[in-house]
């Protein structure tokens, strides 16, 4: 699936920030995914209250030296994995 | 002098098998043949105490189980406490002692994630396995579910009596509120293994069952994670048990000892240290039946120069112990142990005799402890 642009995307029920020896993780249902740079800032945005198209604008804004587009593919695609695990939902 | 292989930095996960009590008499039950009183469980102080060292040594989830976890009437305390040690707190349960009221408090008290476990998807082949009326409680568990912000995964164990219901399991997953459901194989110690001949599959079963679980991944895709795990009796190649002895996981017992894996207690000559007299890293690092089966040292061949050993790790030490005699064997389901031979006159037994759904087995049930 691609995500809506002007979905809410928000962490599903279970699955919720940690940490461990100062790396930072998703923690849901038997496993743990480590988060590290964009795809921590993109989890920290899956609030609910950012859109999808909210999320590309800021890592956009944060990665400025990355080709636009290419954020926005890489952001859409890591959504639609979270989604497929079952750590996200859209609303 | 051969140096002792060093211990990965920390457990990822603590299986907390906090007591053997359990309502239900599941005939593959993974708890020993030896079942400890509740006179021993270790008190809620010390377990809390476990939790917080796990938390402090790097450990990221705890699997509250049992017997039933929901024997403990401290349930709602041990959550509380293994989810303010920063643990992800998984609750794996019969749901038969739970009300609406007992399920609020679990979840106010941190559980992130409930693990329903079912016998089958309908009550008569459920009470036959569990030896119990506990089907009607499960499904009601369910409803209640629906309205609570809780991650729930059902778990059904399968094996020669229900696995050709697969698709009815699917269903009642699919009206659940459960984002992941799990069709785990029985595997074969403990109950499990007393109960064999009657559990084993064929291969016309489980050729089937693979087909119907792909094709429903392939479906649920986003909805729910559909996962499964093959017996390895059928295997090519053995399971890299509890992801390799000591590199994982750790279990502590109802009275405290803590084991690399939930039979280990079936290999003669181990010792293992207790929660009680000694801190969770100290004995992660540093115990000798955790260290035992570390690295590569003790392995023999075909292990010792095969390329696999690294992904699994000479699969199950209890198993080579159970059906080679020598729990530093390799093990006899891989297709290049020279005792596989066993593991194919056991499946070709399993084979020749068709199952049939009218007549039940001759069970061996697993009490309930004092």
């Amino acid at each position: 699936m691609t995500p809506d642009l002007q979905s809410h995307p928000r962490l599903a029920p279970g699955c919720r920030l940690g940490e461990n020896n100062q790396q930072r993780v998703l923690l849901m249902p038997e496993r743990a995914l480590r988060l590290n740079g964009p795809s921590l800032e993109i989890v920290q945005r899956c609030d609910g209250k950012h859109t999808v198209q909210q999320i590309i604008g800021e890592l956009q804004q944060i990665y400025s030296k990355a080709e636009p587009k290419k954020v926005e593919t890489d952001i859409l695609d890591y959504l639609a994995r979270l989604h497929d695990q079952r750590a996200l939902d859209f609303a | 002098m051969i140096s002792t292989p060093s211990a990965p930095v920390n457990p990822l996960a603590l299986i907390a098998e906090l007591t053997h009590r359990c309502p239900l008499h599941c005939v593959y039950c993974s708890n020993p043949l030896e079942l400890k009183n509740r006179a021993n469980e270790l008190t809620t102080e010390t377990w809390a105490r476990v939790f917080e060292e796990a938390g402090q040594a790097g450990v990221l989830q705890a699997d509250l189980t049992g017997g039933e976890p929901l024997a403990r009437t401290d349930i709602v305390e041990l959550i509380r406490a293994a989810r303010s040690a920063g643990l992800y707190v998984n609750l794996i349960t019969s749901g038969l002692p739970l009300d609406e009221g007992r399920l609020d408090a679990l979840i106010a008290a941190g559980l992130d994630h409930l693990q329903l476990s079912f016998q089958g998807a309908r009550e008569e082949i459920a009470a036959e396995i569990s030896g119990t009326k506990s089907h009607a409680q499960k499904l009601r568990v369910l409803e209640w579910l629906k309205s609570r912000r809780i991650a729930v995964t059902l778990n059904f164990v399968i094996h020669r009596r229900n696995i050709d219901q697969l698709a009815e399991m699917l269903a009642l997953a699919e009206s659940s509120s459960a984002t992941r459901v799990e069709f785990a194989n029985v595997q074969y110690y403990g109950w499990a293994f007393a109960n064999r001949e009657r559990l084993l599959p064929t291969r016309a079963q489980l050729d089937r069952s693979i087909e119907t679980l792909k094709s429903a991944q392939q479906r649920l895709r986003g909805k729910i994670r559909v996962e499964y795990v093959v017996p390895d009796y059928y295997a090519k190649y053995p399971k890299p048990c509890m992801g390799g002895w000591g590199r994982k996981l750790m279990l502590v017992t109802p009275t405290g000892d803590a084991l690399p894996c939930h039979a280990a207690q079936i290999i003669p000559g181990l010792h293992f240290e207790n929660v009680k007299d000694r801190g969770l890293r100290e004995i992660w690092e540093t115990s000798a039946a955790f260290q035992k089966f570390r690295g590569e040292a003790w392995m023999q061949e075909p292990c010792r120069t095969c390329d696999r050993r690294e992904q699994d790790f000479g699969g199950c030490r209890c198993q080579a112990l159970l059906l080679a005699g020598d729990a530093s064997a390799t093990d006899p389901v891989c297709s290049l142990a020279p005792t596989r031979g066993k593991v194919n006159a056991i499946i070709a037994a399993a084979n020749n005799t068709p199952p049939t759904e009218s007549v039940k087995p001759d069970w061996l049930y697993r009490p309930n402890p004092a």
